[in-house]
């Protein structure tokens, strides 16, 4: 296989991946972060706290993201025709990357939001803030650093989600690598599928620290983030003579 | 302006119930700088933290303003929309500032302005002129993680006065400030307090904190208040323990027969000479066997020691003299007989 060959092939792939991580990142965002939030929110000692709330969250997430990828695509195949009319193309596959991505962002902006301390939150309730206003300017921008890196993971580990979904007539770097690597032998087409996915990897694992790390400093963090008070226990016994 | 009556708070972790307060009942008065003072663990910052309900008390009521917020308290956890309007009226300093580190100050000192529903340019220049108040008007575009521990509370005032509050609490404000920078925020706290008519509830661990700025206070343990009073009355209070340690007096008696008295005088009662004339009028000698004056809460107070020649039943007159001139009057060995001399 020629350059010349191999170049459109390529560009193609690149561009209908980028097409499917890009929508599903931006779905998963916008539905994990709510959904994130929700799980700290509504757990024990969070502003809201609601049991069963919490622990529906709880399941739907655990469940969906310890559904393997090929497994969850097929058992959305229903659920895929109904919203694009289709199974098969880029834009089929990003229903059900979007939908393993949700609940794998949501659990990590738990993690984040959870970081966040305390004390600001209460500082805000003094303040008579309500608890949007809690949400709004307290957790998501004092978490916001953790939560741009849970962003760039999950743009790369949706990366990997696509090339499966490349396999299902997606196309994609995958799909090149499957198809002509695996099938047809051609071992140089394939080690540029790896290099660009290499690449491609690289560079967007660099551009999410770079800005987590421009955040984090601008609020001028000097090195790691503080020990944090956690949110949801008010420490018993912190008392004044912890403080030194 | 504060008044709490049998507040209660119970906490149940893990099964345990911790009783943090056990029937508080507080009266803060209107512009005066109130120092509770107790141990870790007491229960000051439950306190505290039910004056705004921050924390829900088991039971008692809360009364800031005339307003009782133990009724606004909404169902559950979530505050009603009525108490989030009386907290806007109330500031609270911490012992940690708590600034938000994705904001600089002046973004800061704004939120509460947000809170209140401001417009932009009516937030920035309140937020503007409270950082001028403070001292920081240079550093409005700074974020906090730039400034110091002192600059950073003062940050957190200009922040807990943006809704004009009425009343400020103070949770540990100086706690984690070395001691310049505690007395210079101490003396910030004062002249709010003087210059806006600011009700001032603070909590401390540090006697020099109400030493310092304290109109009155109160002793807490074990979740109870166990002394209160004005600073003055405290000092005329004898046995009392807060007294003792916000001024404590020393000297060892000589031996022998006399009597051991222990003398607190403070405002008219510090400059007239009392001890000549007890001696002249009752024609005794005194031994002065320590003393000390010292500014508390902005007052000259004077502790002395003295022995009288004799017993007690033969000083009953003078000491009766000494009580009348005004003077705290506690003597050694004796039951404590409570003091109505200092009090308004
Ligand atoms: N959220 C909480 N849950 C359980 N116990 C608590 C909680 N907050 C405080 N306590 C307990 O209540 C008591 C009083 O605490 P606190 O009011 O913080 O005292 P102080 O501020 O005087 O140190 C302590 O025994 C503490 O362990
Ligand atoms: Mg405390």
């Amino acid at each position: 296989m020629t350059w010349s060959e191999m170049q459109p092939l390529l560009s193609q792939a690149c561009w209908d991946t980028l097409y499917m991580v890009g929508w599903s990142t931006l779905i998963a965002v916008l539905g994990g972060l709510p959904l994130g939030i929700l799980l700290v929110l509504t757990d024990r000692g969070g502003l809201v706290h609601n049991a069963a709330v919490n622990k529906v969250i709880g399941q739907i997430v655990n469940i969906a993201r310890s559904l393997p990828f090929i497994i969850l695509m097929v058992a959305l195949m229903g659920f895929t025709r109904w919203i694009t009319g289709t199974t098969i193309g880029r834009e089929a596959a990003i229903v059900p990357l979007a939908t393993g991505a949700i609940p794998f962002y949501a659990r990590l902006v738990e993690t984040s939001v959870r970081e966040v301390d305390g004390g600001l939150v209460e500082a805000v309730q003094a303040m008579g803030g309500s608890t949007w206003k809690v949400v709004r300017s307290v957790l998501v921008p004092e978490s916001l650093p953790s939560l741009i890196s849970g962003a760039t993971t999950t743009v790369v580990a949706l990366i990997g989600y696509s090339a499966m979904a490349g396999t299902v007539g997606a196309g994609g770097l995958g799909d090149i690598a499957v198809r002509y690597g695996y099938q047809r032998f051609e071992t140089g087409l394939m080690w540029i599928t790896v290099s660009i996915l290499a690449v491609v990897i690289s560079l967007i694992q660099f551009a999410g620290d770079l800005a987590a790390r421009r955040l984090h400093r601008r609020g001028g963090h000097p090195g790691p983030a503080p020990r944090p008070r956690p949110l949801r226990t008010a420490a018993p016994g912190a008392g004044p003579t912890d403080a030194r | 302006m504060i008044t709490t009556t049998g507040l209660t708070k119970v906490y149940r972790a893990r099964g345990r119930e911790i009783t943090a307060l056990d029937g508080v009942d507080l009266h803060v008065r209107e512009g005066e700088v109130y120092g509770v003072i107790g141990r870790s663990g007491a229960g000051k910052s439950s306190l505290i933290r039910c004056v705004n309900l921050l924390e829900r008390p088991t039971a008692g009521t809360v009364t800031v303003a005339g307003q009782d917020l133990t009724a606004l308290a909404g169902r559950g956890r979530r505050a009603s929309r009525e108490l989030r309007a009386a907290r806007s009226r109330t500031g609270m300093v911490f012992q940690h500032f708590h600034l938000l580190s994705s904001r600089t100050v002046q973004d800061n000192v704004e939120l509460p302005l947000e809170i209140l529903g401001h417009s932009r340019g009516k937030r920035a220049r309140k937020a503007r002129e409270l950082l001028e108040l403070v001292g920081l008007g240079e550093r409005a575009t700074a974020y906090p993680a730039q400034l110091s521990g002192g600059q950073k509370q003062r940050v957190g005032i200009a922040r807990a006065l943006a809704g004009d509050p009425k009343v400020l609490l103070s949770d540990e404000a100086t706690s984690a400030l070395d001691p310049k920078t505690t007395r210079s925020i101490l003396r910030l706290l004062r002249e709010l307090n003087r210059e806006l008519g600011l009700t001032v509830l603070l909590i401390t661990h540090e006697m020099d904190v109400v030493k310092a700025v304290c109109d009155s206070a109160a002793l807490m343990e074990n979740g109870r208040i166990v002394e209160s009073g004005t600073v003055p009355q405290l000092l005329g209070t004898p046995d009392s323990r807060l007294a003792r340690a916000l001024f404590p007096v020393s000297g060892d008696p000589l031996g022998g027969e006399g009597t051991v008295v222990d003398v607190t005088f403070h405002g008219e009662a510090a400059a007239r000479p009392v001890i000549s004339r007890l001696s002249r009028t009752y024609n005794i000698d005194i031994s002065i066997l320590g003393a000390a004056m010292d500014t508390v809460g902005g007052r000259q107070v004077g502790r002395m020691r003295l022995e009288l020649p004799g017993h007690y039943e033969e000083n009953v007159v003078p000491i009766g003299f000494l009580r009348e001139q005004g003077l705290g009057v506690q003597v050694q060995g004796r039951p404590a007989r409570l003091a109505e001399e200092g009090a308004e």
